[in-house]
């Protein structure tokens, strides 16, 4: 009996022993079940950002000012204990008093929908043509709004996903290029000291002594109007990377010091390799996965403020759609009271948000595999 | 440690002067300038200008010179004292960022001390009763408020308001003392309207600084000191707050240097939100009118906040840390 | 006279402490007993991890979460030799707060972080007389911070620091790593405790000094005849620090005795071994130096039976089956292991 407990035991631990930095960080991710689910849904979210027209029920520019704020339809899977997936129907009255249309559910009119069901075509990646959708009408001249639509008729649904694309695009790419700056310059600030270490500390300092709302502000007025919205968002961008930067170059810096003086980079150097050799085989593997938790707890903050931007009119601007541009509908509170389902988009930006700092902080947890 | 400071603030001239040079480099980015903006504005409203009259506007306010000229007559203004004539309001920009440039400032300020009246106590307690269902509720809503973007957090609150209440909840102050003279009834009712924008200004910063105070006194907690000091037979609450809590204050005091700038620079998206007299919605408005001396003095006075922000809490580690006091 | 130096000042008796970590529970201390007799320094020696240390915490109810007391008592005899068990006391409360610091006090294990290093080191100390304020005058008059200031003072002389006046000022980083040990054992004895727990308070400090600190705890040992528990894995310190000694593995009580028998006549294998393992100056050169075969296991595989026994060169049937109890093999000597009796640890 104790035999078989060693055993089992010692086995463990040789477990432990043997297995690799990055195994290590996977089984430690993986008791973190919260990080876990926010992981799943972030795919999922990547998903959608990939492919947004799967998703999409209409073309997200198709206006109607006669469908205005038509309300929430929401999905019924079951008819009669049978799987047969319905919304309810949608009737409109004109109000005599405001003369405003006024929509109400009418359960009693079911609109059939079929899941993985043909509806207006779209490209895949850009590559092959297609009309496959998640979610279509069974009656393709039929709309469908799952999430309502805005004061021009626009189906929010649609729009909710397309604004995903952009919003959680213009987060991954400004984190990429604030990562890529950030090991750069702080990458080269730590190993090269001296001069160009003060220099590059300067710029730091002063890039983080930058009120930054107003400056991203000002930066983004200062694009041209003229600009087509590729350009706009990959301007809008580098904006937010240029000070997103600051703190990941200091951390890296920290840690090439640090590195410097430890005795297995002399064993290195004194072994004869090269200096790329050390950098990259040898100082960059122990603080990877510290930058890979820093910078995904650096996406949510890129998407708050990309958010923040094109809400108050200056980041993405519209025909784009992301989920601060949807924000803009819903600026005023009276037509907010009429049709509180604008807020969607930023419950949107709240849950992703909320995603990416759940697994951020697991990864972050995970990343230390030695600090127990 | 007086040397210190005084080496802090000599630097200070210097920056705001490269500020400035980079913040009119900006402000002279857009193509155009504002008499071309004002040409748009009167186009779409119907009525127009001659393109004389525009080019002796353009002479007047000295759009046509050269970008250094520019900056010099924008620097010559700026020390004078009256920041530049507004393009659109045709007023001193001096005094229409002095009529809101004290709102603004209590804002941020007001917001900070809720943010740490909130944040701390909320910290110790978490920090102490570790996995407890009170320390459970507040991680919880630590993340909601973390990932929830101010602009959104007010959305709601106006709407919940107005929908369900039927209450307005912009501006601050109550419609009979908007344009009221000083008085201690206009300031309560400030402070009964200032405590909304204030929580949703604060709300992610407190979120923020509770976590980093739990995370901090939770390091401290585990240091051989406190077995020293629990070995002395202190009563451990005493224990607590002497020593650790002590501690873990320094790095949230090191928060400062961005906490404070980043509720002056916050506060633009909730004052335009909610409609608060604030230089965020000035600015915002500049921006778009391309006003580019009001626009530049904001900016000027929004590096100026941050710079001082930056300042006061390495000032203030300095005073509460022997060790960063007798370095210096 | 003669009886209180028969009763012992503290008596453990069959203690065990546990930490119910989220893998599985580790029993750190597992049935523990031995006695400390008033003005006597008991040596505790063990590989590190062989719980010294919790034992140690244990007596004043110092665990962290998630250490527990699961069994045993911790037997103390106060000034007024009333016994009572420092295991029953709630651990914040103010009886236990009254002898922590008080009648028992602790030189922790690394002097560098012991100290706050915002407050002065007077500061601290200060503090600690102040806690204990109402011990000083026989009327029961509380002391005032200036008189403690004082007996700072005269308590850094006593530790043999120079310029007490100014040092008292200081921030421990400011003081070198004996300096800072000086005070951390002028704090320890600034109520005059009758019991002092030093956990191996010359580790993290260099030969010389070590030397100096030894010869210091010596020296106030007779002048204030307070008994000393010191722990340490330094069999050299032990023989010149104590006159009994007792020997842990993982978290049991090997064998205990006067300090000449345990070093002369060692009579369980596992003090043979960590003797045969330490460097002698008149030993052969050359030869490799004895080592204890196997490796320490991990704390959620304790071996069943004695301990020992996986690593044990004399290991028997017996030995993994059951676990032997501590019985006499000598005038003062006790030992547990079956080569000396068959006598198993029931609980």
């Amino acid at each position: 009996m104790s035999a078989q407990v060693d055993t089992t035991g010692a086995a463990a631990e040789d477990r432990v022993a043997v297995a690799s930095n990055w195994r290590l960080v996977w089984w430690r991710f993986r008791r973190h079940h919260l990080a876990m689910a926010s992981a799943v849904f972030l795919i999922v979210l990547y998903i959608v950002v990939l492919l947004p027209d799967f998703f999409a029920t209409q073309d997200p520019e198709r206006t109607d000012a006669r469908q205005a704020f038509i309300p929430v339809q929401m999905i019924h899977l079951f008819d009669d204990g049978a799987l047969a997936p319905w919304v309810p129907a949608i009737v409109g009255k004109r109000n005599p008093v405001t003369l405003r249309m006024e929509w109400q559910i009418d359960p009693s009119r079911k609109v059939r929908i079929h899941f993985f069901a043909p509806g207006p075509k779209w490209r895949v990646l850009g590559l092959f043509e297609t009309n496959l959708h998640l979610i279509a009408p069974a009656d393709p001249k039929q709309r469908i709004f799952l999430l309502g639509s805005d004061r021009l008729g626009r189906d929010q649904w649609s729009r909710i996903m397309h604004g995903t694309q952009t919003s959680m695009t213009v987060g991954l790419v400004a984190v990429a290029l604030s990562v890529i700056l950030g090991i750069v310059l702080g990458g080269i600030s730590g190993y090269v000291g001296g001069k160009t270490d003060q220099v590059i500390q300067r710029l730091i300092e002063l890039l983080q002594s930058v009120p930054t709302i107003p400056i991203w502000l000002a930066l983004s007025a200062a694009l041209p109007r003229d600009w087509t919205p590729i350009q706009v968002f990959f301007a809008i961008t580098v904006i937010l990377s240029l000070v997103g930067w600051t703190t990941l170059g200091r951390e890296v810096r920290g840690r090439f010091l640090a590195l410097r003086e430890e005795d297995f980079v002399l064993a290195a150097r004194l072994a004869g390799c090269s200096r790329a050799r050390i950098i990259l085989r040898h100082m960059m593997p122990t603080f990877l996965s510290h930058i890979i938790a820093t910078s995904s707890l650096a996406i949510p903050v890129m998407i708050i403020n990309e958010t923040s931007l094109s809400f108050l009119g200056l980041g993405i601007r519209p025909p784009a759609i992301s989920l601060g541009v949807l924000l803009q509908e819903a600026q005023n509170i009276q037509t907010l009271a009429l049709a509180p389902w604008l807020l969607i988009p930023g419950l949107v930006v709240i849950v992703s948000v909320l995603a990416f700092n759940l697994v951020g902080d697991g990864l972050r947890d995970a990343a230390d595999p030695y600090s127990q | 440690m007086i040397r210190f400071i005084l080496q802090r603030l000599a630097l200070l001239p210097l920056l705001m002067v490269i500020y400035s040079f980079v913040i009119f480099a900006i402000m002279q980015a857009p193509p155009g300038d504002f008499l071309t903006a004002y040409v748009a504005t009167l186009a779409s409203s119907g009525s127009s200008i001659s393109a004389d009259q525009i080019q002796a506007l353009r002479h007047d306010y000295g759009l046509d010179q050269p970008f250094i000229v520019q900056y010099g007559l924008w620097m010559k203004s700026l020390l004078q004292g009256n920041m530049g004539l507004s393009l659109e309001y045709q007023r001193p920009n001096v005094d229409l960022i002095g009529e809101q440039l004290g709102l603004t400032i209590a804002l941020a300020l007001f917001s900070f001390v809720l943010t740490w009246a909130i944040a701390v106590p909320a910290g110790i307690y978490s920090a102490t009763h570790p996995r407890s269902i009170v320390d459970h509720a507040l991680t919880v809503i630590n993340y909601v408020g973390v990932a929830t973007p101010n602009f959104m957090l007010a959305l709601i609150l106006m709407w919940v308001a107005f929908a369900y209440f039927d209450v307005s909840i912009t501006g601050l102050y109550s419609p009979e003392f908007v344009d009221a003279p000083w008085s201690i009834a206009r300031v309560l009712d400030l402070l009964a309207h200032i405590w909304l924008p204030a929580i949703v200004l604060g709300i992610a910063g407190t979120a923020r600084l509770s976590r980093i105070m739990r995370a901090n006194l939770l390091d401290e907690l585990n240091k051989p000191y406190v077995v020293t000091a629990r070995a002395k037979g202190m009563k451990e609450w005493r224990l607590v707050l002497r020593y650790p809590v002590r501690l873990a204050f320094n790095p949230l005091v090191s928060t400062i240097g961005w906490y404070l700038p980043a509720l002056f620079s916050g506060s633009l998206i909730v004052a335009t939100v909610m409609n608060l007299p604030n230089i965020g919605p000035l600015l915002l408005r500049a921006l778009i009118n391309q006003d580019m001396y009001l626009a530049g003095g904001i900016l000027l006075i929004y590096s100026f906040l941050t710079i001082l922000g930056t300042l006061l809490s390495d000032v203030l580690l300095a005073l509460i840390d022997p060790r960063i006091r007798v370095e210096n | 006279m003669s009886q209180s130096a028969a009763a012992p000042l503290l008596s453990v008796r069959n203690l065990r402490v546990s930490f119910a970590l989220d893998d599985g529970v580790v029993r750190a201390v597992d049935g523990t007993s031995f006695d400390v007799m008033p003005g006597q320094v008991l040596g505790i020696v063990g590989e590190s991890g062989c719980g010294k240390s919790v034992t140690m915490k244990a007596i004043l109810q110092l665990i962290d979460r998630p250490g527990r007391i699961t069994h045993g008592e911790i037997l103390f005899r106060r000034e007024g030799s009333e016994v009572i068990d420092l295991a029953r006391l709630p651990p914040r409360g103010p009886a236990l707060r009254e002898i922590r610091g008080g009648e028992i006090a602790l030189i922790p294990q690394e002097p560098m972080a012991s100290f706050s290093p915002v407050h002065t080191v007077g500061d601290q100390i200060v503090e600690a007389i102040l806690l204990h304020a109402h011990r000083w005058h026989a009327d029961g008059r509380r002391i005032s911070r200036r008189e403690a200031r004082e007996i700072t003072i005269g308590l850094f002389r006593d530790v043999g620091i120079s310029m007490p006046e100014q040092r008292i000022d200081a921030y421990s980083w400011q003081l070198s790593g004996g300096l800072r040990q000086r005070a951390m054992i002028a704090m320890a004895l600034s109520c005059r405790p009758r019991l002092l727990i030093a956990d191996e308070p010359t580790t993290a400090i260099d030969v010389t000094t070590q030397a100096q600190v030894l010869a210091l705890l010596h020296d106030l040992k007779d002048r204030y005849n307070t008994a000393i528990i010191f722990i340490t894995h330094d069999l050299g310190v032990i023989a010149q620090m104590a006159s009994y000694v007792v020997v842990m593995y993982l978290g049991r009580v090997m064998e205990q005795g006067p300090v000449d028998d345990i070093f002369h006549a060692p009579r369980h294998p596992y003090t043979q071994a960590l003797l045969r393992s330490m460097p002698g100056l008149h030993g052969r050169t050359r030869v490799p130096l004895p080592v204890i075969t196997g490796a320490l296991p991990h704390p959620f595989n304790r071996p069943l039976g004695c301990p020992f026994h996986p690593r044990c060169p004399d290991v028997m049937a017996q030995c993994s089956a059951a676990t032997p109890s501590l019985e006499p093999v000598g005038v003062e000597q006790l030992a547990s292991c079956f080569l000396h009796s068959d006598k198993v640890d029931a609980s």
